[in-house]
């Protein structure tokens, strides 16, 4: 018999990053209910980080999100320096961004090998597909292990570094340790040239949508730490205006907020919105194995995304190897940077896409008031609404395999729930 | 970190801003001075690759974590991973399970067990924002680091190290 509606619904526990569920509801050919509901922990730091000193910003900051505590750490630092008035470049700038490179790397390896390539191969997880390509998850892990070492070096520890401070660092690492690194990231280079021609060899479904894509542009770098806030849709602000151009909507469902666009509702942030916007900037490597791997400069096909996050890594590795290789030792591990009235405006790529920060500072440097929108917020919407469209195309599929593919839909934008979801509890309701 | 192969690791997982959740890293943090000279104490998210990397090498490994099993907060869990499989374990809310079960079966499928592993889970009640454990997970947080201590001293001094 058949049914005349069918309700799927992912319901899970999150470790770290939040927790949630997602809920489809459909009745016939139609589907009439879409909600991703996640915990949101931004909500809580924002309150907990008033009244603290802007210089324990990054600390505080970086327990929000286990897997990308750096982004957390550059977007506070980026913020308070612009509310004080700072600025820093050279060397420290450089070491910064080869912070950054270490956590894409983690990121994304850990992303591309554990939790979404089970998808396309039809594995339950991770788990499985180790039992069955042993050696391809050990690459993930030492590509992942490569991107941690840079973490754990720059930020005195892997997990919740740290080292990094307002104006810079509170140490900076000895030439012998740069120097053991670089031998490390010439592995990982190839690693990851393996890793394009490994994910461009999964079955990809076809799935487009006509997105607005937003990430950073810089005039001259793939961008990580600074730039404007760009769309293929005509936004072109600096990072202070952000409040003007974009709101959150408060939802009946879910303690998180939807980000949207005022003049045209939702984005799409993260790899395949920076590759989009900034494939001219990616190096002469990335690009030749992005097009080898058979993708345009410009790529709308959100299960691609693991092709551009497998991209992305070669591109963190090459600029890592740049970096080791040019190192020069800045004089002072930190600049000076003195507390002042004011407000500053934070906005950095995180593995997943634009995370901003806002701070309003009094003169001791004591933070009045914190805002904080993290990159899968920000995607929410846009994941609903790819499944809005995903699924009717799909309602005749037994409910189990709709479910998966649901999954995988949503774990193409890599959301901080993610690490959870192949340990998800999978409960039907029938309407 | 490269570890020599009688080496014995604590490693505290868990989130200190998620109340009860802090457990892990709260005996991880109050084991780290009494076991500086004897035993690596390490803090982790659970995250499964990261478990991996940080047990590498190591000859005895200790896993805390806070686990919601439907047990009373407080409970204390104490498991012999290899000996086990991890879903009959079964730390079936754990905000952390799918972290460190996904890690010691992906471990066991990539042969990367260590030999000798034990697993404390502490059974909490409240994993809402927050930076305090309630009282009943304090309290057993505080007997699980003396019970690590005591099997991580006996550890070190069978094993020359």
């Amino acid at each position: 018999m058949r049914m005349s509606g069918k309700r799927i619904k992912v319901n899970y526990l999150a470790r770290v990053e939040g927790e949630g569920a997602l809920q489809i509801k459909t009745r016939g050919q139609q589907v009439t209910e879409v909600k991703l509901r996640i915990f949101e922990p931004p909500r809580f730091f924002e309150a907990f980080l008033r009244g603290r000193m802007f210089s324990e910003a990054p600390d505080i900051t970086a327990r929000i999100c286990g897997i990308c505590p750096v982004a957390y750490q550059m977007s506070a630092c980026h913020a308070m320096e612009d509310a004080l008035g700072a600025r820093v470049e050279g060397p420290l700038r450089e070491l910064r961004r080869l912070l950054y490179c270490g956590e894409w790397i983690e990121s994304h390896a850990l992303h591309v090998y554990m939790l979404h390539a089970p998808d396309f191969l039809g594995y339950e997880d991770a788990i499985q597909m180790a039992r069955e390509h042993g050696e391809i998850v050990q690459r993930g892990l030492r590509l992942k292990k490569t991107g941690n070492e840079i973490m754990s070096l720059l930020g005195g520890r892997e997990i919740h570094p740290i080292n990094v401070r307002v104006g810079g660092f509170y140490k900076i690492p000895a030439q012998q340790e740069i120097a053991a690194l670089v031998e490390k990231l010439k592995w990982a280079r190839e690693a990851a040239i393996e890793t394009v021609r490994w994910v461009a060899k999964l079955p990809i479904p076809e799935f487009e949508r006509d997105y607005e894509f937003v990430a950073l542009r810089h005039p001259n770098e793939y961008p990580f730490n600074e730039g404007r806030l760009v769309s293929n849709k005509g936004l072109d602000i600096a990072v202070r205006e952000y409040d003007q151009h974009f709101s959150e909507q408060h939802l009946p469902y879910s303690n998180a907020l939807h980000s949207v666009l005022n003049e045209r509702g939702a984005y799409f942030v993260g790899p395949l919105a920076r590759y989009n916007l900034n494939f001219d900037r990616l190096s002469p490597l990335a690009r030749q194995a992005a097009e080898e791997a058979g993708l345009g400069p410009v790529c709308r096909n959100p299960f691609q995304s693991i092709i551009v996050r497998s991209v992305e890594i070669l591109y963190a590795c090459e600029e890592a190897l740049r970096i080791l290789e040019q190192f020069e030792r800045p004089e002072k591990p930190a600049i000076e940077v003195a507390p002042r009235v004011g407000t500053g405006y934070g906005c950095t790529e995180a593995p997943r896409g634009i995370l901003y920060h806002r701070y309003r500072l009094n003169g001791q440097g004591v933070i009045l008031d914190a805002k904080i929108v993290p990159p899968t917020s920000q995607n929410l919407k846009t994941i609903e609404d790819d499944l809005w469209d995903f699924v009717p195309a799909r309602i005749a599929l037994p409910l189990d395999e709709l479910q998966k593919q649901c999954e995988q839909a949503v774990r193409n934008y890599d959301p901080c729930i993610s690490c959870a979801t192949h340990f998800l509890k999978l409960r039907l309701e029938h309407e | 970190m490269t570890l020599n192969s009688s080496a014995a690791i604590v490693i505290g997982i868990g989130n200190s801003f998620r109340s009860d959740d802090g457990a892990g890293i709260w005996v991880a943090r109050r084991l780290r001075d009494q076991l500086q000279d004897t035993v690596s104490v390490l803090e982790a998210t659970g995250e499964a690759g990261a478990l991996l990397e940080a047990w590498e090498g190591a000859a005895f490994v200790i896993l805390v974590d806070a686990v919601r099993s439907g047990a009373a907060p407080g409970t204390i869990h104490r498991f012999d991973a290899p000996a086990e499989r991890v879903h009959s374990i079964s730390f079936p809310g754990s905000t952390h399970s799918l972290g460190v079960g996904e890690a010691i079966e992906l471990a066991r499928a990539l042969n990367r067990l260590p030999p000798h592993l034990i697993i404390y889970g502490i059974e909490g009640g409240n994993f809402g924002p927050g930076v305090e454990m309630s009282l009943a997970v304090a309290r057993s947080a505080a007997e699980v680091a003396e019970r690590i201590l005591s099997e991580a001293r006996s550890w070190a001094t069978k094993v020359p190290i």
